[in-house]
């Protein structure tokens, strides 16, 4: 196990650099002149090829690649173009805030998932099971920006019980907090909760048929123990999986929602950072949230032979 | 044909509902009341009513004719998208799992890359690259879409390409060509037609979301995503038809695919057929 684990994170090597080195050429190709753009109302030849000078952009660009890899493994992601903060201060800031609401979705989104699902596989064909059947293709054909928008109108303008956006301190005023977490986090999680709930229920469905669970009634268990104890544990496995590539899901979401929202977590600085061409900004972001991407992935195999005891990764070699 | 259609109504209830999305992309100028990029200010910000169903946006346009005009280039991105991520990622996963070694392992290392990142991201700064245009928007998620179609493709070629009829084909002097076109790529096709219409769904949604950004179709071009984010600043005033217009029509069009695919998928693919 512990092989297979130094194993894959040794083959994540060449690829977090092949995505290194992605970013990095696709922000260079990008048009425009960063600098034009940050130098304000200064035009004057000197002044400019300075500023060029100072970030390195007058360097020819594989060693400027070389550079931005060697400080970013130091962890030094250089500043930002517009407010010249050092990129790694102005992701951290803004982290734990995608953190708490990426949180909250998940929460919604596995809590409802496993709750709903499983009542809709214990009773197949329920008006309860048609709506979350018919919820799992709507859910993902909602686009999050269309659904924040009808949250924001039906909860924040209509009826205003909820603010429209917005992001307030957690420890200086709690309430307010998860006041402004409620809308933005439904709408991150409708999409993955909608992928859950269908994967909670067609695999609880496919377990419920099998013979184990037969044989645990016969032995007169009651149905309780039969579905939490027998059926659940079994039927979790495929989900887990599912969990996992979600991660991704809700990195993009978590992009547009916190547009939408105006809550100042990392996926809005991705937006207005790419919106003002500030490369160093956007080439962390794109990298972090690959790596984090990757991280999430391996965790998720890892959790599933934990799972599941008859996979396993180390002896592959038969 | 008809008995897969008898029994999977599904399939017949998404198709339909798809033809007419076709047909009225396809009819815009002959189905459209208005010219979607009229201005008119004396008939602007107007409520949904008998002239103008859809109500009308604050330069006097037309919702409706602009929803119907915006289906173009939504489906329009969806088919062109996943035909470029259907094409290169098929030609690719063949090609990696018939001829293996060195190809297969670089051509599999580059697909790990594209999965690395999280999708949309991904889609964002391919556009942003390139330039906004919605060209490069469909370029974009043609290349995320990649992936997907080169490991279905790569997995079916991998179990068959030992199988009897394979060299059977090869024995009697197929070409490789010829064997990967003719014996292995029909035997992937189900599992692609499933992932292509879903996939289609999937490419509808990011062109919209990369719209709503600012980065696809830009104005004063009828498009879904771009029409929410520019009404978006009327919500305020609770002039909520401009946005709910171009949303609906995102969410039904998404939704006409996603309901397609899934109902193919339980007609195709007999792995999955026991669970409904």
């Amino acid at each position: 196990m512990t092989q297979y684990i130094l194993r894959r994170l040794l083959l994540m090597i060449p690829v977090a650099f092949l995505v290194s080195a992605i970013v990095f050429v696709l922000l260079r190709i990008t048009p425009g002149d960063p600098v034009l753009v940050y130098a304000g109302e200064e035009r004057d030849p000197v002044a400019l090829e300075a500023l060029r000078h100072e970030y390195g952009l007058d360097q020819p660009l594989p060693l400027q690649y070389v550079v931005w890899v060697e400080h970013a493994i130091r962890g030094d992601l250089g500043r930002s173009l517009r407010t010249r903060q050092p990129v790694t201060q102005a992701i951290l800031e803004r982290l734990p805030k995608t953190l708490e609401l990426g949180v909250a979705a998940l929460i919604i989104s596995v809590g409802v998932a496993l709750v709903v699902g499983t009542l809709a596989a214990l009773r197949r064909n329920s008006p309860l099971d048609l709506i979350a059947t018919g919820f799992t293709i709507a859910g993902v054909s909602l686009p999050n920006f269309y659904l924040g928008i009808i949250l924001i109108l039906v909860f924040s303008l209509a009826f205003r019980v909820l603010p429209p956006g917005g992001y307030a301190d957690f420890v200086t005023d709690p309430v307010d907090n998860l006041k402004r977490l409620i809308l933005p986090a439904i709408t991150l999680a409708t999409a993955s909760l909608a992928i859950n709930l269908r994967q909670v229920r067609s695999s609880l469905l496919d377990v419920l048929s099998q013979d184990y669970l037969r044989t645990a009634r016969a032995k007169g268990l009651g149905e309780r123990a039969v579905v939490l104890r027998h059926a659940m544990k079994n039927s979790l496995i495929p989900v887990v999986t599912i969990f996992g590539l979600q991660i991704g899901a809700l990195l993009d979401g978590a992009i547009i929602t916190e547009t939408i929202y105006f809550w100042p977590g990392v996926g809005r600085l991705a937006v207005d950072s790419i919106g003002g061409r500030d490369y160093p900004v956007v080439q962390a972001i794109v990298l972090m949230s690959a790596l984090a991407f990757m991280v999430s992935t391996l965790a998720v195999d890892i959790l599933y032979v934990w799972l599941d005891p008859r996979i396993s990764y180390g002896r592959r070699t038969g | 044909m008809i008995e897969v259609l008898r029994r999977n109504p599904r399939i017949l209830v998404g198709g339909v509902i798809i033809a007419l999305l076709l047909f009225v992309a396809i009819a815009a100028p002959l189905v459209a009341p208005y010219d979607p990029k009229l201005v008119d200010v004396t008939t602007a910000l107007l409520p949904p009513s008998p002239e103008h169903p859809l109500g009308t946006d604050d330069l006097g346009r037309d919702v409706l004719s602009r929803v119907i005009w915006g289906s173009r280039i939504s489906l329009s991105v969806g088919l062109i998208a996943v035909g470029i991520g259907f094409l290169v990622g098929v030609s690719l996963g063949l090609l990696a799992g018939y001829v293996g070694g060195l190809l297969d392992l670089v051509a599999m290392r580059a697909i790990d890359t594209l999965l690395a990142f999280p999708a949309l991201l991904l889609a964002i700064s391919i556009t942003a690259a390139l330039g906004p245009q919605i060209q490069n928007a469909m370029i974009a998620i043609g290349i995320v879409a990649v992936p997907a179609y080169t490991r279905l493709t790569r997995a079916q070629v991998l179990s068959l390409r030992e199988r009897e009829f394979v060299l059977a084909a090869r024995t009697i002097g197929a070409t490789p060509l010829r064997v990967l076109l003719r014996h292995l790529f029909p035997n992937a096709t189900n599992a692609l037609v499933v992932q292509a219409t879903l996939g289609i769904a999937t490419a509808i949604l990011a062109e919209a979301a990369l719209s709503f950004l600012g980065l696809g179709a830009q104005p004063p071009e009828p498009s879904w995503g771009q029409d929410i984010n520019y009404n978006a600043r009327y919500l305020s005033n609770l002039k909520w038809w401009m946005s709910v217009g171009p949303g609906t029509a995102i969410f039904l069009a998404v939704f006409a695919f996603n309901f397609l695919g899934d109902a193919l998928r339980d007609a195709l693919d007999p792995r999955l057929r026991r669970s409904g």
